[in-house]
């Protein structure tokens, strides 16, 4: 399987002052193959938003690196890196109504990056944009409209069209849904799934919702305090999970289906996702996990293939 | 007309909700939030009420709290009666307030629903002493017995503390103690969990069950959150602009769908049962202008099933089972259509 996306042992800390570091991403490596769709989950806090940022260079990362295509890119983005790579990689913003500028048209957002990027002429420019607009189920004559003009649903498909308008080769959609109606969700997910198809691409999906991940995605990865704790193929991580967290994440997952939610055992967790501040020594889900162990406590479990399943977990129930 | 419903319940009931209607006067016009909602709930049950975002859900129950700001709102018509008595426009029942005493109501976004310069206890203790008199001393005691209640470890100490030292999870256990201080018979959730984690989520569904066992209040929860529904509710109200469409026991929703926007909206979820696997079918369109609401059903525009009628005549509750309604013409006596032809992934 070729690696269109690489990430190796990424971090990226936040100074807060006074000798406090939060550990947002923390020795994190994540291969991603070619039109593939990694789905990301976990509770928020756990990092996710922050992977999904330094992937795509809008962070800097504190240490380790990303590979595209097998190039290295830089540890921190000259404006020159960011004008060269936002034809290729482009991300999605989770809230559709903070992430458009609201003194600029529709077509203006749209265009903006073809009129960066590419040396095709303003009424050239005009064309694609309609057309996507057209693509995203929007109309042409939406281009002169602004932002507030719009639903929730729409806006978040001009953010979409914002990305795709470059035909980039990976995008990290960052919880691209859950600010929407559950009937606009099909709509949005549905759009992602053909451009996926009719332009080939990669994606990283970032969500919470685990039916949604489970859904769209290839493979479902694990996020916890900074880390992941569990990857494997969307579906058999979802029926058959191995880490502990996963279990009791998917556990906590209310299903549409009283029958099963009725016999179903309360497998609510205790405690809350600990400050990724100053993160403690040993596995990091230790203080919370029901099957702690005396060597969870000072060692940090390695993310190791298990024998039985094709399936990566960093736990050491496993080792 | 025989089979209009007219009451679902043959058991006594604590809230009864009569033909509500809230307006509200916008500078675009005046919004017709609520057109006319029936429900009852009975003591020690949960309600749920789904629709999305628009729909009216909030709207009713904020109206049966007082807390509709007139002007611009106008409660245009209906009843609220709550042991048979008649709650809207009132603020007291036999001398007991209605709001924070007899209903208590815990919102979505608790970092904006408590007062960040006082303490937790402070805040928790206010309605005891509003509303059963009781000293500073007495009722900040109790506080802490109610914290202890919501599971919230060394209670005590987090009795001192302010809103911006707690996390989402634990401020909604701490809106949860406040709201049920005074021993309410409803409780009243609107989208308790929407802004937590699921494993938090499931913590304060948790916390809710138990409370309502433990004090057999009657829940109404708001949501938008079908597995939410599905684990927390004994009957389900289904809302769709500002009517209440479907009607039904937990079972007879998700089992026994008949109006097809729940027909739709299923149809847009992803299931986890390998058995039903589908692809997702977004509902088209948007949910109708209620500055001029369409003179027929609400959901016509969109409506895959749509007849000529839809348009020009509201449909009434039609019975599809016991208690289980629908308001659409699909299952009015008359209608060609048998209503077990629509059903979607029944699975019994």
């Amino acid at each position: 399987m070729a690696a269109l996306l690489e990430a190796i042992e990424l971090t990226r800390y936040f100074d807060m002052g006074r000798k406090q570091r939060v550990h947002a991403v923390e020795q994190l490596s994540l291969s991603i193959a070619e039109k593939e769709i990694v789905g990301l989950v976990g509770e928020s806090g756990s990092g996710k938003s922050t992977l999904g940022k330094t992937i795509v260079g809008l962070l800097d990362k504190t240490s380790g690196s990303v590979k595209f295509r097998g190039e290295t890119l830089p540890q921190k983005y000259a404006p020159a890196d960011f004008q060269r790579l936002a034809t290729k990689m482009q991300m999605i913003f989770q809230d559709p109504y903070s992430s458009l500028n609201p003194r600029m048209t529709v077509g203006e957002i749209i265009a903006e990056g073809l009129r960066l990027h590419s040396d095709k002429k303003a009424p050239e420019i005009k064309e694609t944009v309609a057309d996507w607009l057209l693509k995203v189920g929007l109309q042409a004559n939406h281009m002169s409209r602004y932002p507030h003009e719009f639903s929730g649903g729409q806006r978040q498909r001009i953010g979409i069209a914002r990305a795709m308008i470059l035909g980039p080769e990976f995008v990290v959609c960052d919880e691209p849904i859950s600010a929407l109606d559950v009937s606009v969700q099909a709509q949005v997910i549905n759009l992602l799934r053909e451009l996926k198809e009719t332009m080939g691409l990669t994606l990283l999906f970032i969500a919470h919702d685990l039916s949604m991940v489970r859904y769209v995605s290839d493979r479902m990865a694990v996020m916890y305090l900074g880390s992941l704790v569990e990857i494997g193929k969307a579906d058999e991580v979802y029926f058959d999970p191995r880490h502990p967290y996963t279990e009791i994440l998917i556990g906590s997952n209310p299903e549409p289906d009283p029958e099963l939610e009725r016999s179903r055992p309360s497998t609510a967790i205790q405690g809350e996702i600990p400050s990724p501040v100053n993160v403690p020594e040993g596995c990091r889900f230790a203080s919370r996990c029901p099957r702690v162990m005396e060597v969870c406590r000072h060692t940090t479990p390695e993310l190791l293939p298990l024998k039985d399943v094709d399936r990566q977990v960093a736990c050491h129930l496993y080792t | 007309m025989s089979q209009v419903a007219v009451n679902l319940q043959k058991s006594p009931t604590l809230l009864e909700v009569k033909n509500l209607a809230v307006e509200f006067d916008t500078y675009g016009g005046t919004v017709q939030a609520v057109r006319g909602v029936n429900f009852t709930i009975e003591q020690g049950k949960t309600l749920a009420i789904v629709g999305e975002s628009g729909c009216g859900k909030s709207v009713t129950v904020q109206a049966m709290m007082g807390l509709i700001p007139m002007p611009p709102g106008r409660i245009t018509s209906g009843s609220a009666r709550l042991r048979g008595v008649e709650v809207l426009g009132r603020n007291t029942i036999d001398g007991r307030e209605i709001r924070g005493a007899e209903i208590g109501m815990i919102f979505q976004d608790p970092m904006t629903s408590l007062n960040p310069t006082m303490t937790i206890g402070d805040q928790i203790a206010e309605p005891l002493q509003v509303h059963r008199g009781y000293s500073h001393r007495r009722a900040f005691d109790e506080a802490i017995q109610l914290l202890e209640l919501s599971k919230i470890p060394e209670a005590a100490k987090r009795a001192r503390q302010y809103p911006f030292e707690y996390s989402g999870g634990m401020l909604q256990r701490a809106m949860i103690a406040m709201a049920i201080a005074c021993k309410p018979s409803i409780l009243i959730a609107d989208e308790p969990t929407t802004a937590l984690d699921v494993t938090i989520q499931a913590q304060i569904l948790d916390l809710l069950n138990d409370l309502q066992k433990e004090t057999g209040m009657a829940i109404i929860l708001i949501t938008h959150d079908l597995g939410v529904v599905a684990r927390m509710a004994d009957e389900v109200a289904v809302m769709y602009a500002g009517k209440i469409v479907e009607h039904g026991s937990v079972d007879d929703i998700f089992y026994r769908s008949a109006h097809p926007y729940m027909l739709g909206l299923r149809a847009a979820m992803p299931t986890n049962d390998p058995s039903l696997q589908h692809e997702l079918q977004p509902i088209a369109g948007s949910p109708p202008d209620l500055f001029s609401p369409p003179p027929g059903c609400g959901y016509c525009a969109r409506c895959p099933y749509a007849m000529q009628v839809c348009g020009s005549a509201h449909p009434e509750d039609y019975f599809v089972g016991e208690t289980h309604f629908s308001r659409c013409w699909l299952h009015h006596p008359d209608s060609t259509l048998k209503p077990d032809e629509l059903y979607f992934g029944n699975m019994d």
